[in-house]
C-alpha cells in the first residue's frame, strides 16, 4: 500500500461489447480497488451502454459482463458518474441503467446510490480535478 | 517530471504505439524519468519478439527494447490481457503447458497492479489509444 491517495478517474468511453476496452477496463477498477485510492468512474459517450440494464449476450457469444458493476460497492468504489448528454444523445434516461447501489457503514449499512448524473460541463471539472484520468 | 505510459494499442495497426515511443524517448532525452511504461490490451502485442517486419520498415518491438536498453526502462506487458491474446514468457508458458514462448526479453509480464502503482507513483500517468 502506498501512503498516497489520489483521486482515480476511470473514464469509460466505449460500448461493451464489439471491443474489449469495457471489459478490461473493469478488470483495471476492480485490481485498482486493492490500493485504497480515491477512485471515480464516468461513463461517457457510448460508454453509457456499460451500465444498461438487461443485457443479454448469448447472441453474440461473449461473456456478459455487466452483473459485475453491480458489484462494485463491495470493492468500496461507490462514485459512478453518467454524463447526462451522452444518455440523451442515445434516446436513454437512468432508468435504462442497473441501478447500482452501496452500504455506507457509517449510516448502519444504509443503500445509498453510486450512480450520479452530471452534466456536461461537470464531468469536465470532474476530469479537471483527477489526479490520474485512465482512458478507456 | 516523472511518467508513466500506458499503451493500448498494438503495433502496425494503430499510431498509439508510434506515438508513445516517440513521446517516451523524446520524454527521456529531455531528462524527464518514465517510471514503467504498460501494455494493455492489444498494446501486449508491442513485446512479441517475433515480430517481423519488411526490412524497410520500423521495427517497434526492437525500438522499444533499444529504448529499455539504453535508459533501463521497466516495460511491464499485462499478464491477463497477455495470456488472452497468445503472449507467453517461459513462466506463463510452464503454468499453462504452452510450448513456445514469444515475449521479448527486454519486456515482463505482470499484474494490473503495476499499472496502478505506476500511475500512484508517477507525476503524470500517459495513456495512448483509442
Amino acid at each position: 500500500m502506498s501512503a498516497t491517495v489520489k483521486k482515480f478517474l476511470y473514464l469509460n468511453r466505449k460500448a461493451p461489447y464489439g471491443t474489449i476496452y469495457a471489459w478490461e477496463s473493469l478488470e483495471v477498477v476492480l485490481i485498482g480497488a486493492a490500493f485504497d485510492q480515491d477512485v471515480s468512474l464516468a461513463f461517457v459517450d457510448d460508454g453509457v451502454y456499460q451500465l444498461t440494464k438487461g443485457q443479454e449476450t448469448a447472441g453474440i457469444g461473449m461473456k456478459n459482463f455487466s452483473p459485475t458493476y453491480a458489484a462494485l460497492g463491495d470493492y468500496e468504489v461507490t462514485k459512478i458518474f453518467v454524463e447526462q448528454e451522452s444518455l440523451q444523445e442515445r434516446g436513454l434516461s437512468l432508468d435504462d441503467l442497473q441501478h447500482l447501489v452501496w452500504e455506507d457503514e457509517d449510516e448502519d449499512y444504509a443503500e445509498k446510490d453510486s450512480i450520479a448524473l452530471v452534466s456536461r460541463a461537470e464531468m469536465a471539472a470532474l476530469m479537471d480535478e483527477s489526479d490520474v484520468v485512465f482512458s478507456f | 517530471m516523472k511518467f508513466a505510459i500506458q499503451i493500448n494499442e498494438g503495433p502496425y495497426q494503430h499510431q498509439a504505439s508510434d506515438s508513445a515511443y516517440f513521446f517516451t524517448k523524446a520524454a527521456l532525452e529531455k531528462g524527464h524519468e518514465v517510471f514503467r511504461v504498460f501494455f494493455y490490451h492489444d498494446g501486449v502485442d508491442n513485446a512479441s519478439r517475433l515480430t517481423t517486419p519488411p526490412q524497410d520498415d520500423r521495427n517497434v518491438v526492437e525500438r522499444w527494447a533499444a529504448l529499455a536498453e539504453q535508459y533501463e526502462l521497466d516495460m511491464v506487458v499485462c499478464v491477463a490481457a497477455a495470456q488472452r491474446r497468445g503472449m507467453v514468457d517461459e513462466g506463463e508458458a510452464k503454468r499453462n503447458g504452452k510450448d513456445a514462448t514469444n515475449i521479448h526479453p527486454r519486456f515482463r509480464i505482470s499484474g494490473l497492479g503495476q499499472l496502478v502503482e505506476a500511475a500512484i507513483q508517477a507525476d503524470r500517468l500517459v495513456v495512448f489509444g483509442d
